[in-house]
């Protein structure tokens, strides 16, 4: 022992000792960065390149968990609706300018601007203020125990040099010409921009004088885009990149097998989950005309008792997927072991179930899916309109590219439907908020089932401002109790990704499919 | 000729106008922009603003009218997707398209003329019946299967050349080629082949049946009569022959492979006007869609414009009846 240790740090001490190698790692998506202006878009692919060049005042680990970034400290202040950061002392821009509390300022009212997209987030900030360089207070228009969340995507600029360049407003769309930070980007963070050829390649270099102690042994990033998954695949196994983030599930086990790759799998934080109608109207897709089916309880048993959540696993996701009983993932606030726990599949008491709701022959709906979306959408669609078959419910299939199928969910023109659902602030009441809540104003933008329980609604809008965390819990679960009682949802499992690198380099996958090349380490 | 032309210009622009109002009145099946363009955490007032904001809310027929008006102009808008202007996304990505589509019409028309003239002139050599078999195999093997195939020999396997991409390219300033580099000359090969392989069967088949038509005519006969070469028979007189139709097709396919190479392009990820399209199509980016659409409806009016007038020029009885019909 006292020999590897001793071995260990002899080879710490020749590896400071020596000037650090220029490594560079190809790194493939399927998809480019939408823009370089980090408060246009409020996507993942867009904001996982953006961590790399601009820093965000909190951050979230692969566990997780909140850490500091540009704010070491924050805290509710004497006033319970108002947030305090401190900020990072002695952090600079990549032009060198110093960062200081008007940036962060700058960049908080930049990204709640009508134009942002970042602008929900902030929905419920009143006003943001610098008490001094390094301290600034963001006042809430009431209690928001839970703000600090919500800063993990939102990127501080310089204030100067945006406004040197004209780039004050967001991209508008559907304007003429594109913003100077579209394309030009000046943060704060571990790597800096050396070229962009948007949808082909984005190069970025080492920022060496940031101001993170260790530093990281990349040096340079190539991003490159293969959106067809059969050539990412083969680019990564002849050598022509380094990491492939978006491996499809059919492949894991063969670049597993391939020498010189290695596959790295993890949760995410995404749940996929059925919905249903709810209400007396018929369903417009049935053979049932006087009423509706999914309104009774019994069906709804009959469906979750029909859904063999295992063999999803083992067939349609080849063992890639974390079958669950309840619609959040396990990051989340509120997730219990207890609530994760689903039926073992059970057709003869379906069927029972169904005879004695009235339908003994079943009846017919339309399953609304997306297919292009979340990992083979369409392959457990089709796999629960079998399993749903042998119970005696006819399923028809309507297949749409996301991009139809969104819509249908937005404006409540579906029956019976898949989605996925992440969940960004890691905590139940963004699910509760989007998903449960009844349709109505800033709630239940994503309850086409139109679902409704006053009391529930009184409940989840009191998580919104309840700072006594205990209490807080407890409402939650209160919840969730009923949630699972009444089946709004019918949740299959939660998704896992897989990330494929060259043998010897090493990413653990981040839960909000983040991955940073800074943490990258090496054998 | 000059009223021929006029009238063909006028034609065209028709042609283009109509092929925008049905791009656009299609644009509505794909799905909703504003869908993708906000994420998840967007209410249905920031799409009711955004939708607003875009115009997406007006008749078809007036967002058509802007449309039009605003591409008289020359303006195309900017990328939903991307947030770029779309006529400068079309033309960075257009020396990819056009330099992808020469190469691979150069090898069809060198092995297609070559393997057609050969198997005409030995029709029963066994190597003619092994040619012959495998063109079918290029003619219905669809070119995502051939593309995918060969990365998977020449990239992965053989590790000889690159799976995906451009490789390095050269900017001239107006035009990013990549024929000036190594990495970019072997990034060409596969994609170039892949793309080929359809208009080389093609070819082929094509010169082998003029040029065994053409070696059955009186004047080859009497060539070897009069005790002319081999070779001045096959290539001065038959094979001149057989070109004429050759060169009609091999033109108007030109213009389908430049606007077609879509799935050659998105399986190579060839940084193309036609992988941009594909992209653009999953979000629903209509004015890239619209103003490719449009493209591609040139280039098809142009390459046929151009293909009548050369009819016009050869062929005389064309211009009797223009006489005659003119009066």
């Amino acid at each position: 022992m006292k020999k590897l240790l001793l071995t260990a740090s002899v080879a710490a001490l020749v590896a400071g000792a020596l000037p650090a190698s220029a490594e560079t790692v190809r790194w493939a998506r399927v998809s480019d960065a939408l823009t370089l202006d980090p408060h246009s878009q409020n996507q993942g692919i867009t904001h996982n390149f953006a961590h790399h060049i601009y820093e965000t005042l909190v951050d979230r680990d692969v566990a997780g968990t909140l850490i500091p970034r540009l704010a070491t400290e924050w805290a509710l202040g004497d006033d319970p609706t108002v947030w305090v950061f401190k900020l990072r002392q002695g952090v600079k821009f990549h032009d060198g300018a110093d960062f200081t509390a008007e940036d962060v300022v700058f960049s908080l009212d930049r990204a709640r601007s009508d134009k942002s997209n970042m602008r929900q987030l902030h929905a419920s900030v009143e006003s943001v203020t610098a008490v001094d360089d390094y301290t600034v207070h963001v006042k809430m228009t009431g209690p928001s125990p839970l703000y600090p969340n919500n800063l993990t995507n939102t990127f501080i600029m310089d204030k100067t040099w945006t406004e040197a360049n004209n780039a004050v407003t967001v991209q508008e769309a559907g304007s003429q010409d594109d913003n100077y930070a579209v394309r030009n980007t000046n943060g704060t963070g571990p790597y800096k921009l050396v070229s962009r050829e948007v949808d082909v390649k984005s190069v970025l270099e080492l920022n060496e004088a940031h101001w993170a102690e260790t530093k990281p042994f990349v040096t340079k990033i190539e991003y490159t885009v293969i959106s067809d998954a059969a050539t990412r695949v083969s680019a990564l196994l002849s050598g022509e990149v380094d990491f492939v983030q978006d491996v499809p599930v059919q492949d894991i086990e063969r670049l597993s097998s391939s020498d010189g790759v290695t596959v790295t799998t993890g949760p995410e934080n995404r749940v996929i989950y059925f919905g249903y109608k709810f209400g007396d109207a018929p369903l417009k897709s049935s053979n049932v005309t006087d009423k509706n089916p999914f309104n009774d309880p019994k069906v709804r048993e009959a469906m979750a008792l029909s859904i063999d959540r295992d063999a999803i696993k083992q067939v349609v996701m080849r063992g890639y997927s974390i079958p669950t009983g309840v619609a959040t993932p396990p990051f989340v606030n509120g997730w219990t072991a207890e609530l994760d726990k689903y039926p073992a599949p059970d057709i003869a008491k379906a069927k029972a179930l169904l005879a004695e709701a009235g339908y003994p022959d079943g009846f017919t709906v339309t399953l609304d899916t997306p297919n292009n979306r979340y990992v083979n959408d369409e392959a457990i669609s089709t796999a629960v309109v079998g399993m749903l078959g042998q119970a005696g419910i006819k399923v028809t299939l309507a297949s749409r590219p996301i991009a139809q199928h969104s819509p249908l969910i937005q404006n409540a023109e579906t029956d019976f439907y898949l989605l996925g659902w992440g969940v960004p602030t890691f905590d139940s009441a963004y699910i509760f908020n989007d998903l449960i809540h009844t349709k109505s104003g800033h709630y239940g933008a994503y309850n086409p089932g139109g679902y409704t329980n006053p009391d529930l609604d009184a409940k989840i809008q009191s998580l919104g401002t309840e700072v006594d965390v205990a209490k807080r819990d407890a409402t939650i679960a209160e919840i969730w109790a009923v949630v699972q009682a009444d089946r709004v949802l019918l949740p299959v499992h939660n998704q896992v990704l897989a990330y494929a690198t060259k043998k010897g380099f090493n990413i653990a996958v981040h839960p909000e499919n983040q991955p940073r090349i800074y943490e990258m380490t090496k054998d | 000729m000059l009223a021929f032309i006029l009238r063909r210009l006028l034609q065209s622009v028709v042609v283009m106008l109509f092929v925008a109002l049905i791009a656009f009145s299609m644009f509505r099946f794909v799905g909703d922009p504003v869908a993708s363009m906000l994420g998840q955490e967007s209410r249905l007032e920031d799409h009711e603003l955004l939708r607003e904001q875009l115009g997406l809310n007006d008749p078809v027929f007036l967002q058509f009218a802007r449309f039009i008006g605003n591409a008289v102009q020359g303006q195309f808008g900017i990328s939903y997707r991307l947030q770029t202007p779309v006529t400068e996304l079309i033309f960075s990505r257009l020396p990819a398209t056009i330099e992808l589509a020469f190469a691979s019409a150069l090898i069809a028309l060198v092995f297609g003329v070559g393997l057609g003239v050969y198997t005409a002139l030995r029709p029963r050599a066994w190597s003619t019946s092994i040619i012959m078999s495998a063109s079918l195999i290029g003619v219905s093997l669809p070119t995502f299967l051939i593309g995918i195939g060969l990365i998977y020999i020449f990239a992965v396997e053989l590790k000889m050349l690159p799976s995906f991409g451009r490789g390095e390219t050269v900017n001239l300033g107006w035009w990013t080629t990549g024929l000036l580099t190594t990495s970019g000359l072997r990034s060409l090969i596969l994609p170039a082949i892949t793309l080929s392989l359809f208009q080389l069967t093609l070819i082929m088949r094509l010169v082998r049946a003029e040029m065994l038509e053409v070696l059955r005519q009186d004047y080859i006969r009497f060539a070897r009569a009069r005790g002319l070469s081999q070779r001045t028979i096959n290539f001065g007189h038959a094979l001149k022959n057989t070109l004429v139709p050759v060169i009609t097709i091999t033109g108007l396919q030109l213009g389908s492979v430049i606007a077609f190479a879509i799935i050659t392009e998105t399986v190579f990820q060839w940084p193309g006007v036609g992988s941009l399209f594909v992209n653009s199509v999953q979000v629903v980016d209509v004015p890239v869609m619209a103003a490719y659409l449009l493209f591609v409806a040139l280039v098809f009016v142009v390459i046929n414009l151009i293909v009548d007038i050369l009819y016009y020029v050869v062929d005389p009885r064309l211009r009797v009846d223009a006489r005659a019909g003119g009066k």
